[in-house]
């Protein structure tokens, strides 16, 4: 800014050789990213590829373990220096960061009224010409948490660039946007391009790229894979960086697949679980399935796709708005998990701490919590039989633990993880429907988990994983794949990365969405 | 943190169980950190006064504490299944006025006149009823209303006290039926009955939350209530039929109060629920829910009681017994916090 409209001016932003380490973990191995003024950059990756740990490097949260940032040219600010960070770079994340119980006009210009009292109409005039200036249409004495999600990312916007940031990171910002939002999202960001802002674009959904953005980098695994303009990239490429599939390496270990396909047309009665136009208003369409037994589904989607409301449905944690569930012909009532554990439905939560465990309570109490009414006649419930139970449980999953009384929260995310699934096998489920099972888990338990779910179906049961982890996706004998609440492919089990993940961004056509499928 | 304990567990894979074991009879000590203050308190009491070892003077002193323990014992539980009742105070006052109110005659010679809608021997019974609908209103309003549980409780309370002063007309019922007033003044084996019922209800309490599905549920309730809704708990109900229980408990207390005093007093069990915090949360019962035991918040009461009963033999006006309540709690508080490591937000 300060340089004027050089021939060349230097880049918005331009990090190089970023290493960041988190313990053992290495999230940002190398990477760098070059935003040109005015430009609209996109950042795309699966999970775990960096993109969040970069967005705190770049804003100032994190400081990298190695390597520069540099803003228009001039070295990134001291870290902690909030002041500074705020005037080159500012981050609207997919939930609002505004207060909502203030009004706009406060939210604009906390921490920086004016010395003494606070002039009210002052403020909101200033406000006002401070939205006016960025062409936001917006009343300043709107309560913000009356305003819409686009609103407040507006707002939020014309907030970092008051503070003199030209750098604009968007994170997943159309995630709960409809498509009006989205377009009148965009022709905002296209006139703020104009004025020479830059944007940073962070999305799961790849057409948004398309439409949006010049450049796209790809990152994978916390290393960087390419920087291409966003024009010369065929889609396909684009996910084929994105996997790391070059050449179809179908090397990978997939739910063998010949003899479950045979059967393609189940015998009557073969089915354990069935969903008949379950839909969830808002969340996800009406969907039908059936799984067999001695199958393990997968219910592919990407953060906002409805599968994880779609596994919470079956358990029964959320009452679906529309159609029905059944275990071995049997109804399931909806909306209550008593009743869809009776039925025989075991639940591996999403998330372990917030649903799975009670983390001050011991192995075996947290191993027995769904079973508490088989463990002593009248109600009781008798150690001795709780401290057997919960031994058979540790040593058919082999949890690494000090014993059964050992407190939950002490052991490994792994083993606390196998710790949930016990509790969801104790009860000999003939359904077992995990979200997520492997998340925060490292690679050995990693297998020992999956290879936990496929035993159920081998056994004679059923299973459904519902993730979007492509290792957990493998063990499946056939995915099927929701976008925004909708299936958009459905696959057998000899998918390849590039087709899961296609269908995952919403990008089912050229990839040929029911290529793996087989009849 | 998590880094740390992460490692101790990978230590007892590998070695033998015995890095866990320490740590599994810490958890244990909690529950007894209290004996050694009360044998402690003991021995101060024995130096500062001779009458405090008197069998008279203990007895006393159990008897002192046999309402409010009972009030802690309803609300141990309630804590531990993560609500708060702050209402249980007004309901130890209130539920024997309407009791005497709807068993009384509507003339006699007594000041007080009730309605007598049902006979006199049922008042025990129809005075616990009271204390299970109040428990249940505030199950109501908590769980189906899902309104703030702090501010609905401490609205009940006040709400409840104004609903005993204007049913009572403002004074003590004096003249409460035999019956209702036995089992605060009879004695049982040398010790006043209350002492004995109290007791015993405490270790019916510490077994249902021992060794009873639902007993165990409140930790899970407590400690985690999404993870004890995604196992198949009837959270809301559980929680419910606790708050209800707590009503009746705290109703009960207050038939053992009239008993002991002879009369229903206007000012029942004003400003006890400070008291009643104090000792559970002293006795180790976590503020957050899912920790702490029925026990520990017993030796929390005794604990209580001694220091006022020893600062009073001791000589310490009485009116300083506020000052000594809010101290404890306060030092209480800072010992647990520094004892089990963890923040109290």
């Amino acid at each position: 800014m300060s340089n004027g409209q050089a021939s060349t001016p230097p880049p918005a932003v331009h990090a190089e050789g970023v290493v960041k380490r988190f313990g053992p973990t290495v999230a940002l191995d190398q990477v760098g990213i070059t935003v040109a003024v005015g430009d609209s950059h996109a950042l795309v990756g699966r999970n775990g590829a960096g993109k969040s740990t970069l967005v705190s490097v770049l804003t100032g949260l994190h400081a990298p373990d190695a390597g520069r940032v540099a803003f228009n040219g001039e070295p990134a600010p001291a870290p902690g220096d909030t002041a500074a960070w705020q005037a080159r770079v500012a981050c609207v994340y997919q939930k609002s960061m505004v207060v909502p119980e203030l009004t706009v006009a406060e939210n604009l210009f906390l921490n920086r009224f004016e010395r003494g009292r606070i002039r009210w109409s002052r403020l909101r005039a200033d406000a006002r010409d401070l939205l006016a200036e960025y062409g936001v249409d917006v009343d300043p004495a709107t309560r913000a948490a009356d305003l819409t999600v686009e609103q407040g990312q507006f707002v939020e916007i014309a907030r970092a660039l008051s503070f003199g940031a030209r750098f604009i990171i968007l994170d997943e910002p159309t995630a709960q946007l409809d498509a009006a939002g989205i377009e009148r999202l965009f022709t905002k960001l296209r006139e703020l391009q104009q004025q020479g802002v830059a944007f940073l674009f962070i999305s799961h959904h790849l057409q948004e790229v398309y439409d949006l953005c010049s450049t796209v980098t790809v990152y994978r695994d916390a290393r960087h894979i390419l920087t291409a303009p966003v024009a010369e990239l065929g889609k396909a490429d684009l996910v084929a960086a994105m996997t790391g599939e070059a050449a179809q390496a179908a090397t990978t270990w997939h739910a063998k697949s010949s003899p479950a396909q045979q059967p393609a047309e189940p015998a009557a009665g073969d089915t354990v679980l069935r969903a008949e136009g379950l839909a969830l208003d808002g969340v996800f369409q009406p969907i039908d399935f059936a799984v067999r037994a001695g199958e393990v589904l997968g219910l592919a989607g990407a953060t906002a796709s409805g599968n994880t409301a779609l596994g919470e449905t079956l358990v029964g944690l959320r009452k679906a708005t529309g159609g029905s569930a059944s275990v071995d012909g049997r109804g399931v009532r909806p909306g209550s998990v008593p009743h869809a554990l009776n039925a025989g439905i075991g639940y591996v939560p999403e998330d372990r701490h917030r649903q799975g465990l009670v983390l001050g309570r011991s192995v075996a109490e947290n191993a027995t919590l769904t079973v508490t009414d088989q463990l002593g006649p009248y109600g009781t419930v008798l150690p001795s039989r709780t401290r057997t139970f919960a031994q058979r449980m540790i040593d058919s999953l082999d949890i690494k633990t000090s014993g059964p009384a050992q407190p939950v929260s002490d052991l490994s995310g792994g083993n606390q993880q196998k710790v949930v699934i016990a509790r969801a096998l104790a009860r000999d489920p003939r359904v077992l429907v995990a979200i997520r099972p492997t998340a925060g888990v490292d690679v050995k338990s990693k297998d020992a988990l999956l290879g936990v779910v496929r035993g159920v179906a081998d056994r004679g049961d059923a299973a459904v994983i519902v993730s979007d982890e492509l290792d957990d996706l493998r063990v499946c004998d056939r995915v099927i794949a929701l976008f925004h609440g909708r299936v958009i492919a459905e696959f057998g089990s000899g998918w390849t990365d590039r087709d899961l993940v296609s269908a995952m961004e919403g990008l089912p056509a050229g990839a040929g969405g029911d290529k793996g499928a087989e009849e | 943190m998590s880094e740390t304990t992460q490692l101790s567990a990978d230590l007892a894979v590998t070695g033998t169980p015995r890095t866990a074991a320490p740590r599994f009879q810490l958890s244990r000590y909690r529950d007894l950190s209290l004996i050694p203050v009360i044998f402690v308190l003991g021995v101060i009491g024995f130096i500062v006064s001779p009458v405090f070892l008197t069998s008279d003077n203990l007895i006393g002193v159990l008897q002192q504490s046999s309402e409010l323990s009972l009030l802690v014992l309803a609300e141990a539980m309630i804590l531990i299944c993560g609500r708060m009742d702050l209402s249980l105070e007004s309901t130890i006052g209130v539920a024997p006025v309407i009791a005497m109110w709807l068993v009384l005659p509507s003339s006699g010679p007594a000041t007080f006149h009730g309605i007598g809608l049902f006979p006199t021997w049922s008042s025990i019974p129809v005075c616990l009823a009271v204390g299970l609908v109040i428990g249940a209103v505030n199950g109501f309003l908590i769980l189906k209303l899902r309104v703030n549980g702090f501010i609905a409780t401490l609205g009940m309370l006040t709400m409840l006290r104004g609903l005993q002063d204007g049913v009572a007309q403002g004074k003590s019922i004096v003249a409460v039926p035999a019956s209702f007033s036995y089992l605060g003044k009879t004695e049982w084996m040398g010790a006043p009955a209350a002492v004995w019922i109290c007791l015993l209800l405490f270790v019916a309490g510490g077994l249902a939350l021992g060794y009873l599905r639902h007993g165990r549920a409140l930790y899970a309730i407590g400690g985690n209530t999404e993870a004890a809704r995604a196992a198949g708990i009837r959270v809301d109900r559980i929680t419910w039929i606790v708050l209800a229980l707590g009503g009746l408990i705290a109703a009960f207390a207050g038939v053992l109060y009239a008993g002991h005093y002879g009369a229903i007093s206007a000012t029942q069990g004003d400003g006890w629920i400070f008291q009643v915090f104090a000792a559970t949360v002293i006795g180790g019962v976590s503020l957050n829910g899912g920790r702490g035991t029925l026990f520990g918040a017993l030796t929390g009461v005794v604990s209580l009681q001694l220091v006022v009963n020893v600062t009073t033999l001791g000589g310490v006006p009485p009116l300083w017994d506020k000052f000594l309540y809010g101290a404890i709690i306060i030092v209480a508080l800072i010992i647990s916090r520094f004892a089990s490591g963890e923040k109290q937000d």
